[in-house]
């Protein structure tokens, strides 16, 4: 074991997790690990086992065998739920907010605060303003500008503009890490720079980040480390300094095997 | 000849237009606030015994019964679903409450708690159906107004109740101001709605129907229980429901098994949409839903004082609906 490994403990690592359906194995054994500060990209092509993997993480589905560990701990998630209480945060593929709500009704959706005292206690009322409030610092920390008014219906927004604010939900309550699952496929190029360069301020927050993704320039430009995912299993990780785009695309598809080291 | 720049300027002008008119109806209330005003000024011209005292007040009157069982429609409607059985939910429980009361010497607030029972029932079918099952609501309660309606004829028998206890017909009672006679059942209206303009708009509750009902994977996403939500807004529904049919039981001082089959059960639906709640889900509110039931009474109350024939009322309530359903469609559109 190389002094390297000794120094850096992943926060979060997978050890030879398996899900079958039916004859199909989507997940074949496969191990990952994250880092503490990084940002880990997860590219592979469709059916290579990427959903599966990320679902296997995050409680979305319960793998057949294998253990996930959190801080060195095993943990067993059972619901996305349990995930999110353990502090990890994932933004999904599809624009996952609610387009009539405002943007402060967004951010702290399913986590609304109450009022102090019996307006909050006995009343149930929700404290609106301290909310927009934390919406509106949480967004400026993140260093999104664009938008100024919190009570703002989301669906006023423009595509990346909402995406900022799902991410923005994810980065303002994730303890642990954010998982961002393909966060610009459905954004313009302007909109996807927005929020790539969102993705670098959580990563400057020390949160580190899992990103999935198909976009090649996109994954070069800002990830520390790059797990290739392939048939199910790892066919490597590799780091943009250390392989170039073709090579990834290569593995990934399996033109070319990476050598263990 | 037209030139190209014109036609530009004309048309931005034109979406610029468009644009205002479609703020000015999406902001809440402030379309059917008009409109009501509007048939007010109407009926008013046409009929010098609108706008005395005596007549809003029975215009309340009316509206008490169709405003109590829309609040539960709209609670329905915000989650993007919709609620046919509600005008036979009423009417059955109307049935358990005065049958239980006059033929089983039942205690009058038992027999109250009884009828109110048994639409919370089929309220808590309802939403277990839809919630659950994963049935559309629009067949779940085709299905159980047709149950409601069959056990209302079945367990009535066919027969009205009448010769109740005093304490079903409390919220008929009347108090005057300023000449007009108010029903206490007006005034137990006009607490439900401001009980639940409350929680729609300053509780947490309220804020998951609205997230259920715009985007109900993003909902569940964020964690909401989207089943409970579901679940629970059915069984408010059906609560109301029952106190609808209290509500009426104290205002025509019977048990009536043919009363909410057709007039409450559209006039609730219509009372919604006019009131600016969309069909699609996630938007609206209680404040609107009591202007739209005041518009419904006012039109019934005012064509039947300018001398229009019932059956061309439910002509104009149709008409109305689809009017009021095209400016939801053209208004709500998702964008692309």
């Amino acid at each position: 074991m190389s002094i390297a490994t000794q120094e850096r403990q992943p926060i979060f690592e997978a050890r030879g997790l398996v899900k079958r359906y039916g004859h199909v194995v989507a997940l074949n054994g496969t191990d990952f690990d994250l880092y503490p500060g990084e940002i880990l990209a997860i590219i592979g092509d469709n059916g290579a086992g990427k959903s599966t993997l990320i679902k296997a993480l995050t409680g979305a589905l319960i793998p057949d065998s294998g253990h996930v560990y959190l801080d060195g701990n095993e943990v067993h998630f059972k619901t996305p739920q349990d995930a999110r209480s353990a502090g990890i945060e994932t933004v999904y593929q599809t624009l996952a907010v609610a387009p009539a709500l405002d943007i402060a009704a967004n951010m702290f959706l399913g986590r609304e605060r109450r009022r102090a005292g019996p307006l909050g206690s006995i009343l149930r009322m929700m404290d609106k303003k301290g909310m927009k409030e934390d919406a509106g610092q949480s967004m400026a920390n993140l260093g999104i500008a664009t938008v100024q008014n919190m009570g703002q219906a989301v669906e006023t927004l423009s595509g990346g503009q909402r995406q900022a604010v799902a991410v923005a939900r994810a980065a303002t309550f994730a303890t642990k890490f954010v998982v961002l699952d393909e966060p610009t496929a459905a954004l313009g190029v302007k909109e996807t720079g927005q929020v790539l360069n969102l993705i670098q301020q959580i990563k400057g927050k020390g949160l580190p980040v899992i990103l999935i993704s198909h976009n090649m320039p996109n994954v070069f430009e800002v990830s520390d480390r790059i797990h290739i995912a392939r048939l199910g299993g790892c066919a490597g990780v590799i780091t943009p300094k250390s392989h170039t785009p073709t090579e990834a695309v290569a593995i990934m598809t399996g033109a070319t095997t990476l050598q263990k080291g | 000849m037209t030139s190209p720049e014109m036609t530009v300027e004309r048309a931005s002008a034109l979406s610029r237009a468009l644009g205002l008119g479609r703020r000015v109806i999406t902001a809440p209330t402030v379309g059917p606030l008009v409109a009501l005003l509007l048939a007010m000024a109407f009926f008013s011209v046409e009929s010098d015994r609108f706008l005395q005292a005596q007549n809003l007040s029975l215009v309340l009157q009316q509206v008490m019964v169709v405003g109590v069982l829309a609040i539960g429609q709209t609670l329905v409607i915000l989650t993007a679903g919709i609620d046919l059985s509600c005008g036979t939910v009423m009417a059955l429980g109307q049935i358990v409450m005065t049958k239980l009361a006059v033929e089983n010497g039942v205690p009058p607030l038992l027999a109250l708690l009884l009828g109110i029972g048994t639409c919370v029932a089929f309220g808590v079918l309802n939403g277990g159906l839809v919630t659950f099952v994963g049935l559309p609501a629009f067949i779940v309660t085709l299905g159980t107004l047709n149950i409601a309606f069959a056990l209302t004829h079945i367990y009535s028998d066919d027969m009205t109740f009448s010769g109740l206890p005093s304490q079903l017909l409390f919220f008929g009672r009347t108090f005057e101001i300023g000449g007009a006679d108010f029903t206490y059942g007006v005034v137990l209206m006009l607490v439900l709605y401001a009980f639940f303009w409350y929680v729609l708009s300053q509780t947490a509750w309220g804020r998951h129907v609205y997230a259920v009902g715009d985007n109900r994977e993003a909902a569940r996403l964020t964690g909401i229980k989207t089943e409970w939500v579901l679940l629970s807004v059915y069984t408010v529904a059906g609560l109301t429901y029952g106190i609808a049919a209290m509500l009426l039981v104290a205002r025509t001082e019977l048990g009536d098994p043919n009363a909410g089959q057709t007039t409450e059960n559209l006039d609730a639906i219509t009372a919604v949409v006019l009131g600016g709640t969309s069909l699609f889900g996630g938007r609206g509110t209680v404040i609107g839903t009591l202007i739209g039931a005041t518009i419904v009474g006012v039109f019934r109350n005012g064509l039947t004082l300018i001398g229009v024939e019932v059956i061309y009322q439910y002509l104009v309530t149709g008409i109305l609906v689809i009017l009021a359903v095209s400016v939801d469609q053209l208004t709500h559109r998702r964008r692309a």
